[in-house]
């Protein structure tokens, strides 16, 4: 019982940058966009805010940092970098017309590099013997809990043990679940991305939908990446750490069928299953099991991958231009 | 005739397509308060024309005005802000949205109970029914194209467009589209109808405008007109309608239907216990509303289909019998069996688009020898012959049949299937999207295959064609056969009560 | 609205037909200038080094010495053959970014027998299983996600993709299980004295066997596509399911076929990588070149030929990165970067060839 309890904030905190992933991604591809970039746009996101957050926490030297200031410019920073992400995406793909899955990759490829060479610069600058930056005055500030949360025992620990990021994540996901549901602009989304010819027609701007769609994904994705970075490693940014929890969370989009309120329980869920090996015993004996384990994510999305396409529901299918570009006159 | 004010002026309206000119110098009037006929053949620009109109197309030089003053559509928002509102023919609507949805698309607010109660007041006042809450893929076409005109209505528009609206309909519905469309005549909208279908310009339309080969040929108000004088300005030069019809010659059995049943992916039966027989040397023509299950009975007897039940015979010279249901379509075709089936869109049924003509060619001998390597000569030689004989236009053998117009397209499609000297041939659609000329280039080429003891069935659009070139006609309704009658002893206007009624009913 | 109903477009896209192939490649050719120079302007600008010196050491890095080319001339045949994998599913419109997986799992084949029967047989007899059990598990691991692609139609993007890490993490698991010394979490080099199951060298030179295979691959995938019958179906299947079905070809079978295939040829690279190159087997053996092939692929247009130079273009920038992060003190990271910019501007390119602007011109309405 107690390692569960353990175990469930463990399994929320990684779940957060695979919510953010998802609902991000779940936003672009209502707009028909499958950006298969967002392992880079999450590496952009998480380096952007550590740029900003190291120059900060440099500036202030061994003063005190100010709240505010440690949160808002790293924020900042990395919203910034992920919009530059996602314009650049955008302008390739609805402007351009490129292709979706090649430009997605080359994304990726730039924006895992960009990640590891500022990563790797900043340490260099650091003069650290470790290869790794620790930001532990901003972390510090993301990891604010709530006051009462420890007087609330089990609860608290469950409930409102996390940094703030944790429950913008979650309300990002129910906001987006919202308005994807119940809104005009959701509507002219959903429409832009089954099928733009009609959209058109009926007077939506395809491309506009389509561009701040994307850009609007990718700025809540890059939170993932910051989320990570500030608060699950504690403000510790090592090369290659974040891994490809951008690919689990293009996954966890499968996963819960297009629906962001539906990704809060699945990230979790995937948050858990990510670091479920560490709780199965496996003795010293077999220390190679635990690898099998680790395996269980992709083996669930798979399963839930095939089954979906079995059951083939029509609500439950993807936007149907999903990776189509548009272009009005195409005869 | 007395016009009220204008509504719409287009004047020397242009517009270019990669390899084609679709308008040339094109004017336009519309007034308001009147039906205006677009009329012209498939390919004379019609639909190019309206859709500049509704900003889908930007025109490469002329000049619009909307209510008097110069306007420049850019948009389909740009034309809605301007009272504009089109129907297509393949309807703009999202399937996995509810009818409302789709008519509220576009718009500013989301007041869901202010946007039903204004869908309820369009409906009242025209005469539409509608479940505002159904999805789109449940619905029948009939029912789409309702949303579509409930939707443009819903905006505003003073000016509607219908693009050949009664192409997918029955005639009872035809009536019904037509008493709204008066409906909204009284109510001072004015309305755009495309058609090429001489009956429905005569009913409905006050002045018609007539295009051809993309250019303005002239208007005719519809009282003082009739359907020769149309005819003419559509195809040019006046031409005969006469189809030849040779007689039969030495007719035997040689493929019999019996009790075919078709149920699609979806779970709908198309084809209901389909029961005939095709002779040598005989067309047996097919009419019925678009939809009634030609398409499936059709591949059903090329074996693509798979069949609930029935048997289909195949007797050759010396009355030998074989069942084809259950042979892989390959070996059926073999057997000489050929089927060419012209989709809306031309290719994809039958077609690569990116491959050059000897390569579409193969499509149907590839797999004849066991090689592992294609043999490039044969097809090669075929594709010259087609493109000779057929006088395809095309710059040359190895050019992607996708940029070709669609004509040729047709013709290197259809010249395909006759190409391998089959013994039944099963055509669908062949002259769809074609001039008049081309049509008749086709119904020869059919005639001589007749006239070679082959066995034709020839699924039409044109009730008047199909008439004159067929010996016998079968009538689908539903999916069912309504009736089989000889195509010399019967009107029109029976076949098309057979359309939409049944023998017992009649 | 009605001030912006007035307004003329001021630019209008129409799409071209087709444009003679010189004129693409200029295009092409220009697009790589420009990112260039934008490359160049952005190490100046990070990190203060004089743009020409770097690109003299990429260079360098490359060819610098005859080892330097050997190597980078392995390493396009690598990635060259890869891509000539994924270039069969991508021709029937099959979107395999498993390449990876499959990679791996070759390799995965290769070291089991190396490492459980290496030391028991004869080394042509060794050999000979090794590349049928690479060929096996790689096809296997196509195999898969074509058969939820035929039965179900299961997105074949996320599939494959899934199937990368399942495979990652066998092989992580096989790592363990074979790791020497224990703990180290490393299977080191094996056979290193008996040199079982290590592929032999080709005129005493380790580099040409990787080579002469890719040479041959080119040359099999280039006339399977374009003169047998499987390759004809490949491309009708690719080009329009539904004629496919029309005309009789089996689609599911030759989806299912040609992944067989495409998954094969991966499974041979991790053969050559594990028993030609690496002679050990790790979990990053194919090093996001699986990625890199979709790249190398499609900016070839799927042409085989061409796509010695564009892998060789990726290779190149890539081996000159490694040279900048040793000669500048450089994070090797870097050359993803500008491999990133490069490809943008790649990718960006084809709109001018397949599009067409035209510019409203003023005061042709008339007043």
């Amino acid at each position: 019982m107690l390692g569960f309890l353990a175990f469930i904030p463990r399994a929320v905190a990684q779940g957060i940058p695979l919510l953010f992933g998802c609902t991000g991604e779940i936003v672009t591809e209502k707009s028909g966009n499958l950006n298969l970039g967002l392992p880079g746009v999450m590496y952009v996101g998480a380096i952007s805010g550590v740029i900003g957050s190291f120059f900060y926490e440099n500036s202030v030297g061994t003063g005190d940092v100010n709240t505010a200031l440690a949160i808002l410019i790293p924020l900042l920073c990395s919203m910034a970098g992920s919009l530059v992400m996602g314009l650049i995406y955008s302008f390739l793909v609805v402007t351009l017309r490129a292709n979706q899955n090649v430009t997605g990759l080359a994304m990726t490829t730039f924006g895992v590099g960009f990640g590891n060479f500022f990563g790797g610069s900043l340490i260099k600058l650091y003069k650290a013997d470790i290869p790794s930056i620790s930001l532990s005055k901003t972390s510090a500030c993301f990891r604010m809990q709530l006051p009462f949360a420890d007087d609330l025992g089990v609860i608290g620990q469950l409930i409102f043990s996390y940094g703030f990021l944790a429950y913008t994540a979650i309300i990002i996901a129910i906001v987006v679940a919202y308005v994807l549901k119940k809104t005009r602009v959701g509507l002219n989304l959903r429409a832009v991305g089954e099928n733009p010819a009609t959209a058109d027609a009926a007077g939506i701007n395809v491309s506009k939908y389509k561009y701040i769609s994307t850009c609007i994904g990718c700025v809540i994705a890059g939170l993932g990446g910051l989320y990570y970075v500030m608060d699950y490693a504690c403000g510790i940014w090592s090369n290659d750490a974040f891994g490809d929890r951008g690919w689990l969370a293009i996954a966890l989009v499968i996963f819960t069928l297009w629906k962001s309120d539906l990704g809060i329980f699945a990230s979790i869920l995937f948050g858990g299953l990510y670091i479920l090996h560490l709780y199965i015993p496996t003795g010293m004996e077999h220390m190679e099991l635990k690898e099998l384990y680790k395996m269980i994510p992709y083996v669930v999305t798979m399963i839930v991958l095939i089954f979906t396409s079995m059951r083939n529901r029509r609500e439950d299918q993807p936007p149907q231009s999903l990776g189509l570009n548009y272009f009005r006159e195409e005869r | 005739m007395e016009h009220g004010d204008i509504a719409v002026r287009m004047r020397g309206i242009s517009k270019r397509f990669d390899l084609k000119q679709a308008n040339t110098c094109v004017d336009f009037e519309l007034y308001k308060g009147e039906i205006v006929s677009l009329l012209g053949e498939n390919g004379s620009g019609k639909t190019t024309l309206m859709n500049m109109l509704a900003g889908l197309y930007y025109p490469d030089e002329g000049e619009i005005q909307v209510g008097g003053r110069a306007v420049s559509i850019s948009s389909p928002a740009m034309a809605a802000a301007l009272g504009i509102g089109m129907v297509h023919q393949h309807f703009k609507l999202v399937d996995v949205f509810t009818a409302w949805e789709n008519i509220i698309l576009g718009g500013k607010d989301y007041d869901v109970q202010a946007a039903r109660e204004k869908i309820r007041k369009i409906c009242d006042r025209y005469g539409f029914v509608i479940d505002p809450d159904k999805k789109i893929y449940n619905m029948t076409v009939s029912e789409k194209q309702t949303v579509e005109i409930i939707k443009v209505l819903y905006r505003g528009a003073d000016i509607l467009i219908l693009d050949e609206p009664t192409a997918v309909l029955t005639p009872q519905e035809c009536e019904r589209l037509f008493d709204v469309m008066r409906n909204m005549r009284s109510d001072g909208k004015s309305i755009v109808i495309i058609t090429h279908k001489l009956n429905e310009v005569m009913e409905i339309s006050d002045r018609v405008v007539v295009l051809r080969r993309g250019e303005y040929v002239g208007q005719l108000e519809t009282a003082k007109t009739n359907p020769q004088q149309m005819t003419a300005m559509m195809v040019g030069h006046s031409v005969t309608l006469d189809i030849e019809r040779p007689e039969p010659v030495n007719p035997k059995k040689r493929l019999e239907i019996k009790n075919i049943s078709v149920t699609d992916i979806e779970g709908v039966k198309k084809v209901k216990d389909v029961s005939f027989y095709m002779n040598s040397g005989e067309i047996l023509g097919i009419a019925g509303i678009s939809g009634s299950g030609q398409k499936e009975l059709l591949e059903a007897i090329a074996g693509i289909q798979k069949v609930d039940e029935g048997s289909v015979t195949y007797i050759d010279e010396d009355g030998n019998t074989t069942e084809l249901i259950g042979m892989h379509p390959r070996d059926i075709r073999e057997m000489g069996v050929a089927l060419s089936f012209v989709p809306e869109d031309r290719l994809g049924m039958g077609l690569v688009g990116n491959m050059s003509i000897p390569e579409n060619m193969m499509l149907r001998t590839f797999g004849e020898s066991h090689k592992w390597f294609t043999d490039r000569d044969k097809p090669r030689k075929v594709a010259q012959d087609v493109v000779d004989v057929l006088e395809v236009s095309t710059p040359g053998l190895d050019f992607p049949v996708r940029r070709l117009s669609g004509g040729n397209i047709q013709k290197i499609l259809v010249g395909r299937e006759i190409s391998s000297n089959p013994k039944v041939l099963l055509t669908a659609y062949a002259v769809r999207g074609l001039d008049i000329n081309s049509s008749f280039k086709i119904y020869d080429l059919i005639n001589e295959q007749k006239k070679r003891g082959v066995a034709v069935l020839f699924v039409g659009e044109d009730l008047d064609v199909l008439m004159q070139i067929s010996d016998k006609i079968m009538v689908l309704r539903d999916g069912e056969v309504s009736d089989i009658v000889d195509a010399k002893k019967i009107t029109k206007n029976e076949i098309g009560m057979l359309m939409t009624s049944t023998k017992e009913l009649k | 609205m009605n001030t912006k109903a007035q307004k003329e477009p001021l630019i209008h896209l129409t799409k071209r037909g087709a444009m003679p192939v010189y004129k693409a490649m200029i295009i092409r050719a220009l697009a790589v200038v420009l990112a260039l120079i934008v490359c160049a302007v952005i190490t100046g600008l990070t990190t203060g080094i004089d743009p020409i010196a770097v690109y003299t050491s990429i260079i360098s890095g490359a060819f610098g010495t005859a080892r330097k080319t050997w190597i980078t001339l392995q390493d396009v045949s690598i990635l060259l053959t890869i891509s000539l994998a994924l270039t069969l599913a991508f021709r029937m419109r099959f979107w395999n970014i498993g390449g990876e997986g499959q990679v791996l799992m070759g390799g995965l084949g290769a070291a089991a027998c190396m490492i459980c029967i290496g030391d028991r047989l004869p080394a042509p007899v060794l050999i000979l299983l090794m590349l049928i059990s690479s060929l096996t598990l790689g096809a296997l691991w196509g195999l898969i996600p074509a058969v939820c692609k035929a039965v179900w139609n299961t997105n074949e993007t996320l599939s494959t993709l899934m199937m990368n890490y399942i495979a990652t993490q066998i092989v992580l698991f096989f790592t363990i299980l074979w790791e020497v010394p224990k703990g180290s979490g490393k299977i080191g080099i094996i056979n290193q004295d008996s040199h079982a199951g290590w592929l032999p060298q080709i005129f005493g030179s380790k580099y040409l066997l990787p080579i002469i295979i890719a040479t041959a691959i080119t040359v099999f995938v280039y006339i399977y596509i374009k003169y047998t019958k499987h390759g004809y179906e490949i491309r009708v299947v690719g080009e329009s399911p539904r004629t496919s079905i029309y005309v009789g070809i089996n689609v599911k079978k030759v989806i299912i076929r040609t992944m067989i295939v495409s998954g094969a040829i991966c499974g041979l690279v991790g053969l050559i990588l594990v028993g030609g190159i690496n002679h050990t087997l790790t979990a990053t053996i194919s090093d996001g070149r699986g990625f890199t092939a979709v790249l190398v692929s499609w900016m070839a247009q799927f042409n085989p030929f061409a796509m010695i130079l564009t892998s060789f273009v990726i290779v190149f920038m890539d081996r000159g990165a490694g040279e900048i992060a040793t000669q500048f003190d450089l994070n090797q990271s870097f050359g993803d970067i500008l491999t990133g910019i490069i490809l943008f501007f790649i990718i960006g390119c084809e709109f001018f060839i397949n599009y067409q602007i035209r510019l409203r011109k003023k005061g042709h309405r008339e007043a």
